[in-house]
């Protein structure tokens, strides 16, 4: 009877949020939309942070479809794969993560002026 | 020539309008008693005279235009007074005293927002202090000048900073990781940022600096202090002491332009 006491199978599992993030280096995992200036009004925004489950290269055919500009996934050592696209393509990054559910809204961070 | 065709068709319309338009034109020469009776039958009519006649003064700069201003200001100001009664009578008929609560005279209940509104209008009579107008910290706008065509100064960077209380160095690599650039301070103490920057964008981003690792969550304040603690950065507020931790800088990736083969 005392094993009752002691024994309470719950369905909260306290360990869960903690395996969901497997590279965990927040509470959130944002995906930071950044801008960079080129030589000129050029400039390039690299799109880094998205989960490491999607394909980054269908991703990255879609956007360069989408928005006409060219763009390159770049393997960085530390941060894992980043999109670049060519122009400021801030704005209609990330209103295309959210369309197609790659992405909360809230997770996407925004970055540059 | 064009002068001379403008002349003659003025000349040509004025002396249409008393046979043209026989009535409105009537209406303008009568006496204000008559026009008084006769606008009680046709307020309508009225207003069109008043167009009308602003039209052909606007038209005969030379001929008639004193007369035809005198004219229209009277009719205009008879048929306005005018129109002012016939509006009072109407809301007279209509409500009798302005409403205070949008509740005041039917039976419903009163709504949450309707009664917030009025508690802040009555604490903002009595004492205004204390209805959450509080002041606003004013910020100087920032100061941005180019250097050459590549690189951009912000002038007033340290004031920035200090209206801020915050450490130069701590803003600084805010701004730089935001903008994705490389900057320095100068020897005036201004931040030199590589690139060309609208002072707009340093807004922008100074705007988020303030409500990341300024405004105090709790009660709003920008007093606050910027701590580090084994490593990380925590936010205590002076005003009502709740304290928060705050995400560290970090520049994300960063990637490489420029030329190509610098490196290495």
């Amino acid at each position: 009877m005392s094993d009752l006491d002691v024994q309470i199978p719950t369905a909260f599992d306290p360990f869960a949020d903690a395996n969901a993030e497997d590279s965990g280096a927040g509470a959130k995992e944002y995906v930071h939309i950044r801008i960079q200036q080129r030589n000129g009004r050029k400039s390039l925004t690299t799109v880094q942070g998205l989960k490491k489950e999607f394909s980054y290269n269908k991703i990255l055919k879609d956007l360069k479809k989408v928005f006409c500009c060219n763009g390159t996934v770049v393997q960085d050592p530390e941060l894992g794969q980043v999109i670049q696209l060519q122009g400021d393509q801030r704005k209609n990054v990330s209103t295309f993560l959210v369309q197609a559910g790659i992405v909360k809204k809230d997770n996407i961070k925004i970055h540059g002026f | 020539m064009a002068d001379d065709e403008v002349k003659d068709e003025v000349a040509e319309i004025t002396p249409f309008d008393p046979t043209k338009k026989k009535k409105k034109k009537k209406v303008v020469i009568q006496d204000p008693a008559d026009d008084s009776v006769d606008k009680l039958a046709e307020k309508t009519e009225a207003l069109s005279v008043s167009d009308g006649l602003d039209f052909t003064s606007m038209k005969k700069k030379k001929k008639k235009q004193v007369e035809a201003s005198t004219l229209n200001e009277e009719s205009g100001d008879a048929g306005d007074d005018f129109d002012d009664h016939i509006d009072g009578d109407e809301e007279g008929d209509g409500i009798v005293l302005q409403q205070r609560y949008p509740w005041e005279g039917s039976d419903r209940d009163y709504e949450y927002e309707e009664l917030l509104g009025r508690v802040f209008n009555i604490l903002r009579e009595n004492n205004p202090e204390l209805a959450g107008d509080r002041r606003r910290t004013v910020m100087r706008p920032p100061q941005v000048l180019r250097e050459g065509t590549k690189k951009t100064v912000f002038v007033n960077f340290m004031d920035l900073c200090k209206t801020m209380h915050r450490q130069p160095d701590h803003v600084m690599a805010f701004l730089l990781a935001e903008l994705g650039t490389s900057g320095s301070l100068d020897g005036q103490q201004r931040l030199v940022v590589k690139g060309r920057f609208a002072p707009k964008n340093f807004e922008g981003i100074l705007r988020r600096y303030i409500n990341e690792y300024v405004i105090c969550l709790g009660c709003k304040s920008p007093d606050t202090i910027l701590s580090k603690e084994n490593r990380l950065f925590f936010l205590r507020c002076e005003k009502c002491g709740s304290g928060r931790s705050v995400a560290p800088i970090k520049a994300g990736f960063v990637a490489r332009v420029g030329r190509r083969n610098t490196g290495t």
